[in-house]
């Protein structure tokens, strides 16, 4: 069975790569463009694992992070963030708010998929 | 005839004279008729020749010949370094300055402890130059009577301590009779010049009577002291004293600048930089027109009283007395009492602003003595230090006289004074052409040269009169031999002038750059260099953008300079301000970065740079922001450095009593504040589309089996984003460079209106492209401001271009109105699309922020090019708004200043 | 960028050229006397007058 992952971001470039990239795994894809559509693409795509950026208008990576946790129903939903920032306090906040890891950009996508597939394989 | 009482008359007259001229010189200047000409600057110059020239010279021919040139050759050749001078007085009106400490005190980094230094060492440095004027109009005084067998003899009362006070009433009343530092003295320079003239008229009298009247000519006089072998040396140079000669020549080409009186009257008190051509070679004729009689005048003198007593320094009265031309000698007293007190006057005037500027004010400032910090009017307490300082002064000058000044010839004091003020060389020409020199450098510098000088010239001079034990002189410091004041580590065999200035300067320039290589400048010294080293390039304009974070109240800041200038002259720099930056009322005006610095230049003018420093600090709570983040961004690994630097020590200027948590907590706020802060912003801007890069690269570079509709895609987004990154990159540094005032600006004359043409003209096929009209109304020979026209393209490029992005197509119409009042010009750029909310109109001018939802219509803007546009324009003088309803069309606005027509 | 400005580096020129003109060692050439004024009196108030003269000449033709 195919693992579901869902792409949040704001820059249409960086969806359309981890896109094709993830596509190209095997993996089926969803895409959102901002914090209010990835919480509804959540619910209705029902992902796997979501890869979520956090500067995004509308509401923040961290905001959706937030409530993702909150929901029981998403507790098995492996949540990875994606940032221009790699501070240490960026990261930690992440990781405190629950998210399973935390990715800067720019990344390797030889590392990011491996990672994806890592998790999802637990 | 000469009798005491005609003597103090006639003096009394003269003087009364020179301040008739200096009241009708503030009078027309008040009256905006200002007589300062070029010619009027040219002779103000001659305050030079003090009685030194007028006396003491001729005394230093009968000895040295012709080496007492050198005092004026110096000056000739450093006026025609008319670059240098050039570069001092823009520097100076840029800055307001109005003295010499205040220059060095300004230049690296407004501080207080130099303005102290340089006051000190100028006072102490003078001090011997004032007390030979005394003593040469003491001793003319003697002579006149002496002739005419009447005495001046006061009871209780040395003659030359009453000729000290007088002096000092004189000058109290000349120069301080109400304060206001921040404009000239055109009264002073006018009677400065006059006296000058009185001055040449005078010596040369005396000359022509000498070589005419009581020999037959040049040759004639030449040749009868050829004939008696004593004087034929006197003919010729000394070739044996090279060095001395050298040695006087820079130092009086050094004097010429740095004597306080000669930088406040060629720096401070010019009025117009183009009186400096007339200055370089006008000054210099009169200085060889002074100096053609000198020698003459010596042999004349040796050769008449040869066998009797005599002081060679008053020969030019002693010799016409001898023939009884009496009105000669009274003419040539009078023109002795002129170079006198015309040197008085300026030196001591000049001297009290700086004490009262850089050295009492701060000390009053900081000590809340005479709870100086909350007095409403202080012009009364200035005003008073100056008198006091005045007094004091000539008081001091007097102490000298008597305790030093029996031992030495005229030209002796004179040059030690001379050796002091070339101690401020190296910090001001290294402040005005080398950026690396630092304050620590400067306070080294100084310091250390001082030392040397006091210890070879001035405790000497005092031992030599006797006041204190000559050991260090004759046997050394502690009896050790290399450290005999004269002949310091051995250096022997020069005369003791140069031997204090090789020495002094030695010290003075390699503690100098010593330090300056070792140490760094804070924001502000770095920013002062710059502004100093580099007046010429930024243009007329000296608006300043730095970055700078801060509140303040425009109320408390109009208060402190109302407390400074007076209420009425407040009032008239506010409203110039406000009119300048297009306002009705200085009330309406932010209290941004460019007033504290508009009420800082003001408060500058009339108290010196340190202390308004201090005095607009205290009322303005200032963040300083370093000059190097904002260039470091796009190093990344320096950038993390730096910022792990910043929070170092920005978690050790907490208090010392916190908990660890406490400390951690501060720790994450402050970084969840500086998140917003415009460097993570960059960084973030920076990354997403290196982002996309390079997760296309390594896809393409994973897989070759890529479709080739796939491919070429992927390399399209590549190339697009790899150009988005380096104009972001390219707008950044430009940001960071004009926020942080390091932008190179060409200005020059541009026709607005042409530039308009031009960009639209060049950009037309755009317009074309979209199917946008492009209108213009625009005038045929457009108003001229003074600004760089590539940056002006820049904006006008920028305006048309986001015009064209957000206008429908086919309907599309962008209109460029070019028009101007009196003042300023206005440009607009108006178009008929979707219009802004009241909000986007704020929002469009902050840096990355884009009009239109982000996601759907996402253009290829940075973000940057209307912050960009606005510190150009600012940096003009001008303004840059939008004026806009949704639905309405947006019509962008900007100003530029005309230029005024002062030059 | 500086304007380099001709006038400025005319005089500085002249100034350049006076020091050696009015320092040893070419100062130490003059000798004897022309008409019993010492030649060294002529030579230095010579030179230094015709330095005057051409820094005029330059300030006031070129000043801007």
């Amino acid at each position: 069975m195919a693992h579901k992952i869902l792409i949040v971001d704001d820059e249409p470039n960086i969806v359309i790569s981890l896109e094709f990239l993830l596509k190209k795994e095997g993996f089926e894809v969803a895409v959102a463009n901002d914090g209010e559509e990835a919480l509804a693409r959540v619910a209705s795509f029902n992902p796997d694992l979501i890869l979520l950026d956090v500067m995004m208008p509308k509401k923040s990576g961290f905001e959706v992070c937030e409530a993702l946790r909150a929901d029981p129903n998403r507790a098995g939903l492996q949540i990875v963030m994606l940032t221009a920032k790699g501070r240490d306090t960026e990261v930690a906040k992440g990781l405190a708010l629950g998210a399973d890891a935390y990715v800067t950009k720019p990344f390797s996508t030889k590392d990011l998929v491996a990672k994806v597939k890592d998790m999802l394989a637990r | 005839m000469l009798s005491a009482g005609f003597i103090l008359l006639l003096s009394a007259a003269y003087l009364g004279l020179l301040f008739a001229v200096a009241r009708f010189g503030d009078a027309r200047a008040d009256a905006g008729k200002s007589i300062i000409s070029a010619n009027v600057y040219a002779l103000s110059l001659a305050v030079y020749c003090t009685s030194w020239t007028f006396y003491g010279s001729v005394g230093r021919a009968t000895s040295g010949g012709l080496s007492f040139l050198t005092i004026y050759i110096g000056p000739t050749l450093m006026l025609m370094f008319v670059g240098v001078i050039v570069k001092m007085i823009r520097i100076s009106k840029a800055q307001r300055i109005t003295s010499i400490a205040d220059f060095i005190a300004s230049r690296y980094g407004k501080s207080q402890l130099l303005a102290g230094l340089v006051t000190v060492i100028a006072v102490v440095g003078v001090v011997p130059y004032i007390a030979l004027q005394l003593k040469a109009v003491a001793a003319s005084l003697e002579v006149l009577l002496d002739h005419s067998g009447s005495s001046f003899v006061l009871p209780m009362l040395d003659s030359t301590f009453v000729i000290a006070a007088l002096l000092a009433v004189f000058t109290i009343l000349f120069g301080t009779r109400h304060l206001d530092a921040t404009e000239r003295h055109e009264g002073m320079v006018a009677a400065i010049a006059f006296e000058s003239v009185v001055k040449l008229v005078a010596f040369l009298a005396v000359g022509l009577f000498v070589t005419y009247g009581m020999f037959g000519g040049f040759s004639d006089l030449f040749r009868q002291a050829a004939a008696a072998p004593e004087l034929a040396r006197l003919l010729q140079l000394d070739s044996s004293r090279a060095g001395t000669w050298t040695a006087l020549i820079l130092l009086s080409a050094l004097a010429i600048i740095f004597l306080p009186r000669q930088f406040q009257i060629i720096v401070v008190e010019n009025v117009d930089e183009s009186h400096l051509r007339r200055a370089v070679w006008l000054f210099p004729l009169y200085l060889v027109l002074i100096n053609i009689f000198v020698l003459p005048l010596a042999l004349g003198g040796l050769l008449h009283f040869q066998g009797q007593d005599f002081n060679p320094d008053t020969f030019v009265l002693t010799l016409p007395l001898s023939r009884g031309a009496e009105v000669l000698a009274l003419l040539v007293f009078i023109g002795g009492l002129s170079a006198a007190t015309g040197m008085v006057i300026v030196e001591t005037i000049a001297l009290s602003t700086m004490v009262c500027n850089d050295l009492v004010m701060p000390w009053l400032l900081r000590s809340q003595w005479l709870g100086v910090g909350e007095r409403k009017d202080l012009s009364g307490i200035l005003l008073g230090i100056r008198r006091a300082a005045i007094v004091v002064i000539l008081l001091l000058g007097y102490i000298y006289f008597r305790a030093a000044g029996e031992a030495y010839a005229l030209v002796g004091i004179g040059l030690i004074s001379f050796a002091a003020v070339a101690q401020f060389a190296p910090a001001m020409f290294g402040g005005m052409y080398w950026k690396q020199g630092t304050h620590a450098g400067a306070v080294a510098g100084l310091l250390g040269g001082f030392a040397v000088w006091l210890y070879t010239l001035l405790l000497p001079s005092f031992a030599k009169s006797g006041w204190i034990d000559n050991g260090f002189v004759e046997q050394g410091l502690w009896g050790v031999e290399a450290l005999k004041a004269q002949a310091l580590f051995g250096l022997s065999g020069l005369d003791e002038i140069s031997h204090s200035l090789w020495w002094s300067l030695l010290a003075n320039i390699g503690l100098y750059v010593l330090f300056s290589l070792n140490t760094r400048p804070d924001a502000l010294e770095a920013g002062q260099a710059e502004r100093f080293v580099d007046v010429f390039r930024h243009g007329v304009r000296e608006s300043d953008a730095r970055l700078w974070r801060g509140t303040a109240s425009v109320e408390e800041l109009v208060g402190l300079l109302e407390r400074f200038l007076g209420p009425v002259r407040t009032r008239q720099q506010l409203a110039a301000f406000a009119a300048a930056h297009g306002a009705n009322d200085w009330k309406v005006l932010p209290a941004d970065a460019e007033f504290v610095r508009f009420a800082e230049a003001q408060l500058s003018g009339a108290i010196g740079s340190a202390s308004a420093r201090v005095m607009v600090a205290s009322v303005a709570r200032e963040e300083n922001l370093g000059l190097e983040e904002v260039l470091d961004i796009l190093d990344e690994a320096t950038q993390v450095r730096a910022y792990s630097r910043r929070l170092e020590i920005k978690s050790q200027e907490l208090e010392a009593a916190t908990t660890g948590l406490r400390e951690a907590n501060e720790r994450l706020r402050e970084l969840d504040r500086m998140k917003d802060d415009f460097i993570s912003t960059v960084t973030h801007e920076l990354r997403t589309p290196l982002t996309s890069i390079r997760a296309f690269s390594e896809m393409l570079h994973e897989d070759p089996e890529i479709d080739l509709a796939d491919r070429t895609r992927f390399l399209g987004i590549i190339v697009n984003e790899a150009e988005r990154l380096t104009r972001l990159i390219n707008q950044i540094l430009d940001m960071a460079k004009l926020e942080s005032g390091r932008a190179e600006w060409a200005t020059e004359e541009v026709d607005i209106g042409e530039v308009a043409r031009e960009t639209m003209a060049s950009l037309g096929q755009l317009f074309r492209d979209r199917g946008v009209a492009l209108e213009s109304e625009i005038p045929p020979l457009g108003p001229v401001v003074l600004a760089d026209r590539d940056r002006l393209t820049q904006v006008m490029i920028n305006l048309l271009s986001n015009a064209v992005k957000f206008v429908p197509g086919a309907t599309g119409l962008v209109n460029v109105r070019v028009t101007a009042n009196g003042r300023e010009v206005r440009v607009e750029v108006e178009d008929n699309g979707p219009g802004l909310t009241a909000e986007e109109s704020l929002v469009i001018f902050e840096k990355f922020r884009q009009g239109g939802n982000t996601m759907t219509d996402k253009p290829q803007g940075t973000g940057l090019g209307l912050p960009i546009s606005r510190q150009i324009v600012e940096y003009f003088g001008g303004n840059l708004w939008v004026e806009s309803r949704p639905g309405a069309g947006a019509k962008f606005i900007f100003t530029v200043p005309l230029p005024a027509l002062e030059k | 960028m500086k304007r380099a400005n001709p006038v400025r580096q005319r005089l500085a020129a002249l100034s350049l050229l006076g020091i050696p003109l009015l320092t040893y060692p070419l100062l130490s050439l003059p000798n004897g006397n022309w008409d019993g004024i010492p030649a060294v009196f002529l030579y230095l108030f010579g030179v230094w007058t015709m330095l005057i003269v051409l820094a005029a000449s330059v300030a006031e033709r070129w000043g801007k």
